[in-house]
Formats: structure tokens, C-alpha cells, sequence
């Protein structure tokens, strides 16, 4: 099977697919034990590199923190700002202006899968509105063609959820809504 | 109209199996498994005889929000998209706007940044898009427009 022939259409889609349920079923089989690499055995620094005694070790931090096993970075950093674990800071110049909206939006062209809720807080927190409106999503719920095609090729919400924040294999995080079910206090999209 | 339906079914095997063996292959590489959304920076490093650079982005989010760098300080969502150089840090544009000595300690450090393998290509470490693109290898990330 060639690399060409995953290149386009639905063959990717279901392809990467599959591929993220199996690591979805792998993730859950094995137990749920907190384990990071140590950055001489990383593949990516240097083991021979001097900086190695002066860097911090990812467990050291990160172990501390709400857990959220195999996925990511394996912390569950909504959580770890919630409790007040982290308080990274919002602006290094004294004029920047920082705004939260508290507001959801749910998504329900979704097919057989439950609608996504896509929380205006919890991305607000981490990110200026500027980041996301209005190159990246308009601001009108129902004004956007996200698809999850383009999300798997680091597209839409693909752009940080396929690199930083939450890894796609978490499809209930986002998919979080069932279909027929009433749902207060929240903007209907698509 | 069962033929179809048979064809249908086998194409679906298909890429299921492929994508359950591409999931073994990336659960089972242990070669190259750096900490999720750790950024290595290698435009021009490997020529100037530089290590490349790791940039640990959950190290980062522990003392800032995406906003003070993908915002205030305007660096673009992709690996080896801002052209950073040593000049430009100096400056105090980029890593230069913390790495000063007054937020965070200052250039001369120059092993802390530049810390990766040599040869190790620009890419975002453990993103969807690089296992779907690069099934258990190192590979540059995909160019984005
Ligand atoms: C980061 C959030 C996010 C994650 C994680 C995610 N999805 Fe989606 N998904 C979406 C959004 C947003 C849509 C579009 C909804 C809309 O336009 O109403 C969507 C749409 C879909 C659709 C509808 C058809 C299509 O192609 O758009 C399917 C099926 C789907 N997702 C399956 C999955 C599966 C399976 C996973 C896990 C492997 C997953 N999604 C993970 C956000 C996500
Ligand atoms: C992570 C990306 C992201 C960030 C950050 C973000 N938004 Fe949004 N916003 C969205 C998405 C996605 C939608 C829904 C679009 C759709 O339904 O197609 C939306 C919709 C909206 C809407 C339309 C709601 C309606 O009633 O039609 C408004 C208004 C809005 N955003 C304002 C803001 C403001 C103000 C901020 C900053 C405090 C902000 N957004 C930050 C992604 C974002
Ligand atoms: C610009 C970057 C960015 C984009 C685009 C983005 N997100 Fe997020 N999202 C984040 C960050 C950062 C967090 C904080 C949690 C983390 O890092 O895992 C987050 C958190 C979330 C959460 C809450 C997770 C939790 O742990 O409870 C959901 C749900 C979510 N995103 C859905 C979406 C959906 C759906 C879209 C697309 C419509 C989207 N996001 C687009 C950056 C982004
Ligand atoms: C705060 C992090 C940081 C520190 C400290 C740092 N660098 Fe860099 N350096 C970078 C980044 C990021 C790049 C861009 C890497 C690339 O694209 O290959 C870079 C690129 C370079 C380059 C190639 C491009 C150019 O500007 O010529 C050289 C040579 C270099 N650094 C040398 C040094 C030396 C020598 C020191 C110590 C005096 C040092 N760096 C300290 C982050 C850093
Ligand atoms: C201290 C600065 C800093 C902070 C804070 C930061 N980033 Fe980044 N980010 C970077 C740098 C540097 C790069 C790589 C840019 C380059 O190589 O030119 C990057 C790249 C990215 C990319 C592109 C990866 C790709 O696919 O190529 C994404 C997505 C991203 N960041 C998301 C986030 C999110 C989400 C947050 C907050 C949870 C965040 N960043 C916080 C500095 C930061
Ligand atoms: C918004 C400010 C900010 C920016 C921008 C920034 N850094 Fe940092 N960085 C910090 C701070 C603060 C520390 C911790 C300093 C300390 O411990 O004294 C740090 C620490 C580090 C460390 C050491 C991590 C460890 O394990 O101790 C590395 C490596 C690093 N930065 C690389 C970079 C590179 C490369 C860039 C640019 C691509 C960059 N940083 C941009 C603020 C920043």
C-alpha cells in the first residue's frame, strides 16, 4: 500500500481513524500509571549535550500536576489552572488587555457521534480572542465549515489540538453532548 | 449492488488494518518519544554547527499563557515558521523577549536552547499530524501555508 494512496479522500479519514481508536484501546488497556521519559533517553536532546544536568526533567514538574494519563503531556491542564496548581502569567506588557468570555457553543453537525461543545472559557483563558477570530473562525456561531477531516490535518481546532493542547485521540472531550438532549445556557451552531 | 457493497467492506478492512499497524508502530517506537508539544527549531543550526533547538512548550505553559507568546510577542503557530535568529534574539525579538537576563536568564546559555541531536529535523514532537505523516520516525513537519 503506497503512501499516495492515503493521500486523499476518505481512505485518510478512516484510516487515521482507526488508527486513533487503536491507540485510544491501547492507552486504555494498560494501567494508569504516570511515566515520563527522561530527556537523555527522549530521542530528540542530545544525550551528550552539557544542558542535560541543568534542565528540568519533564516528570519533575508535570507529576505534580492534575493527572490526565496517556494523553498529551499527561496532565490535565484546564484542571491544573482550575485548582490553581499553575498560575502562568496572562501578559509580560503592562498594557496588554486580557478578557474571558464564558459563553459555549455547540456544534452538531456531527454525524452518529455525540455534538461538540466548544468552550469559549476554557480556550479564553489560555488565548486571546485575536488568536482564533476572525482569520482562523468567524465569530457567528453556525458561520464556520469545520470538519473532521481538516481538524486530523492540524486544521481548525486541529491547529493546537493536533500539536499542544489535548491530542485528537480524546474524541470524547470534544464530542461531550448527546444527540436529542436539551442543553441550557449554551449558543446552538451548526 | 453486493459486489459494491463487498468492495465497500474490503476497502474499510483495509485501512482499518493499516491504521491498527501504524497504531503499534507508533505505541511501540521508543526511539524518539520527547515530551508532547516540544518544538525542535533547526532552519539554520545544523549549518551554523549549532546543535538544534528544543523549545518545551509545557514548560513554558506552566509560566505563561499562549496568549504573552502567539499573541504579544507574535509568534506564529508553526515549527520553524518564524525565521528565528541569533540577531533577531539579541534584540529582544522572540526567545530574546523573556531571555534577557530580566524574565528568564540570557542568551549566553547558549547549550540550554540549543540542546538536540544533531541532524534532528524542524518539527512539532508527538503531534497528530507528524504519527499521521510520519508513522514512527523523525520526520520535518509538513509545511503549512
Ligand atoms: C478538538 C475537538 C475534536 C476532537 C478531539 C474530535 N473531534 Fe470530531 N469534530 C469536531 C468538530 C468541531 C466537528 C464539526 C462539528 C460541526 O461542524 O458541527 C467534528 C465532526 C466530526 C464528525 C462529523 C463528520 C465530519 O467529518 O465532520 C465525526 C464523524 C467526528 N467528528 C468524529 C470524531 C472522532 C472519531 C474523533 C476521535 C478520533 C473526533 N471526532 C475527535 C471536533 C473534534
Ligand atoms: C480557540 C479559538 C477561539 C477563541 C480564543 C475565541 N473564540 Fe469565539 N468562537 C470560536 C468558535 C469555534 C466559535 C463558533 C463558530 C461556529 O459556530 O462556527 C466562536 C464564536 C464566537 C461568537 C459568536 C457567538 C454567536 O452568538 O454567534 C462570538 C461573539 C465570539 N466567538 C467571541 C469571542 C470573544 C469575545 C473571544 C475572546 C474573549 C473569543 N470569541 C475567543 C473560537 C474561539
Ligand atoms: C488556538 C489554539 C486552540 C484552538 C484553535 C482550539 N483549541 Fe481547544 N483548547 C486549547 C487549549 C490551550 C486548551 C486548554 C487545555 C489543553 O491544553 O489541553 C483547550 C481546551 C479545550 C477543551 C476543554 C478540555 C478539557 O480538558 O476540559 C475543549 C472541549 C476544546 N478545547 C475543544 C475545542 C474545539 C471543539 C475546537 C475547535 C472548534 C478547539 N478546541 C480549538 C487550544 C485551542
Ligand atoms: C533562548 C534560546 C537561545 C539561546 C540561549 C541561544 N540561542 Fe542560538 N538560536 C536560538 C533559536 C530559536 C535559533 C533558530 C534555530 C534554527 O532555526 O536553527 C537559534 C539560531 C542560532 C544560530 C544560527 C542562526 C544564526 O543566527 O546565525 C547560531 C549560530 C546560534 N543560534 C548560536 C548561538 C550561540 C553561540 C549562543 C550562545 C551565545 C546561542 N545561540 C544561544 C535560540 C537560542
Ligand atoms: C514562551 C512562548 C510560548 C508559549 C507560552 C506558547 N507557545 Fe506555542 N510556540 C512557541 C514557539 C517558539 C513555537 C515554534 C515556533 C517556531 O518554530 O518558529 C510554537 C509553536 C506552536 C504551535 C505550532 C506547532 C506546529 O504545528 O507547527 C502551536 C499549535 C502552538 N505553539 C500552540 C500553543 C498553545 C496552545 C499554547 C498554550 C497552551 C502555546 N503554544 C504556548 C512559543 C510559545
Ligand atoms: C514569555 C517569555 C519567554 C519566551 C518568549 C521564551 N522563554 Fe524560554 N523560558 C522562560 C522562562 C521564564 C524560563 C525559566 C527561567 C528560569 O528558570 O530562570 C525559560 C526557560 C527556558 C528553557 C529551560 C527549560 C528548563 O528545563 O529549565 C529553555 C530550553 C527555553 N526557555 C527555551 C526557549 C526558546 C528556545 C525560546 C524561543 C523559541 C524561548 N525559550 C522563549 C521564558 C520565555
Amino acid at each position: 500500500m503506497g503512501r499516495a494512496s492515503f493521500s486523499v479522500g476518505s481512505r485518510v479519514w478512516l484510516f487515521a481513524l482507526s488508527g486513533m481508536l487503536c491507540l485510544l484501546w491501547v492507552s486504555q488497556v494498560f494501567p494508569q500509571e504516570r511515566k515520563w521519559l527522561p530527556l537523555a533517553a527522549d530521542g530528540v536532546h542530545d544525550p551528550r549535550s552539557p544542558a542535560l544536568k541543568q534542565l528540568q526533567e519533564p516528570r519533575e514538574a508535570l507529576s505534580r500536576l492534575a493527572p490526565d494519563p496517556h494523553v498529551g503531556n499527561q496532565v490535565r491542564w484546564v484542571k491544573a489552572l482550575e485548582l490553581g496548581q499553575i498560575n502562568p502569567r496572562t501578559n509580560i506588557f503592562p498594557e496588554t488587555k486580557v478578557s474571558v468570555l464564558d459563553q459555549d457553543i455547540i456544534m452538531s453537525n456531527t454525524g452518529s457521534r455525540p455534538k461538540v461543545r466548544f468552550p469559549h472559557k476554557q480556550h479564553s483563558l489560555w488565548l486571546d480572542c485575536a488568536i482564533c477570530h476572525e482569520q482562523l473562525f468567524k465569530s457567528k456561531a453556525g458561520g464556520n465549515n469545520i470538519s473532521m477531516l481538516s481538524i486530523l490535518e492540524g486544521q481548525q481546532c486541529g491547529l493546537c489540538h493536533g500539536a499542544v493542547a489535548f491530542p485528537l485521540t480524546e474524541c470524547d472531550r470534544c464530542h461531550s453532548v448527546p444527540h436529542g438532549v436539551p442543553i441550557p445556557d449554551a449558543i446552538i451552531g451548526k | 449492488m453486493p459486489e459494491r457493497f463487498f468492495k465497500g467492506i474490503r476497502a474499510t478492512a483495509l485501512a482499518a488494518a493499516a491504521g491498527i499497524a501504524l497504531a503499534l508502530a507508533v505505541a511501540g517506537a521508543d526511539d524518539a518519544r520527547a515530551e508532547y508539544g516540544d518544538v525542535v527549531i533547526n532552519n539554520f543550526s545544523d549549518a551554523a554547527g549549532m546543535r538544534p533547538v528544543v523549545f518545551p512548550h509545557w514548560f513554558h505553559r506552566i509560566r505563561f499563557r499562549c496568549k504573552v507568546c502567539h499573541a504579544d510577542l507574535g509568534f506564529k503557530f508553526q515549527a520553524g515558521g518564524n525565521q528565528i535568529n541569533m540577531v533577531k534574539i539579541i534584540d529582544g525579538e522572540f526567545c530574546g523577549a523573556c531571555h534577557n537576563g530580566e524574565i528568564a536568564w540570557s542568551v549566553e546559555n547558549c547549550n540550554l536552547c540549543h540542546s538536540a541531536k544533531p541532524g534532528t529535523p524542524t518539527q512539532v514532537h508527538e503531534s497528530t499530524v507528524q504519527r499521521l505523516v510520519a508513522p514512527g520516525g523523525v520526520q520535518p513537519a509538513p509545511a503549512r501555508k
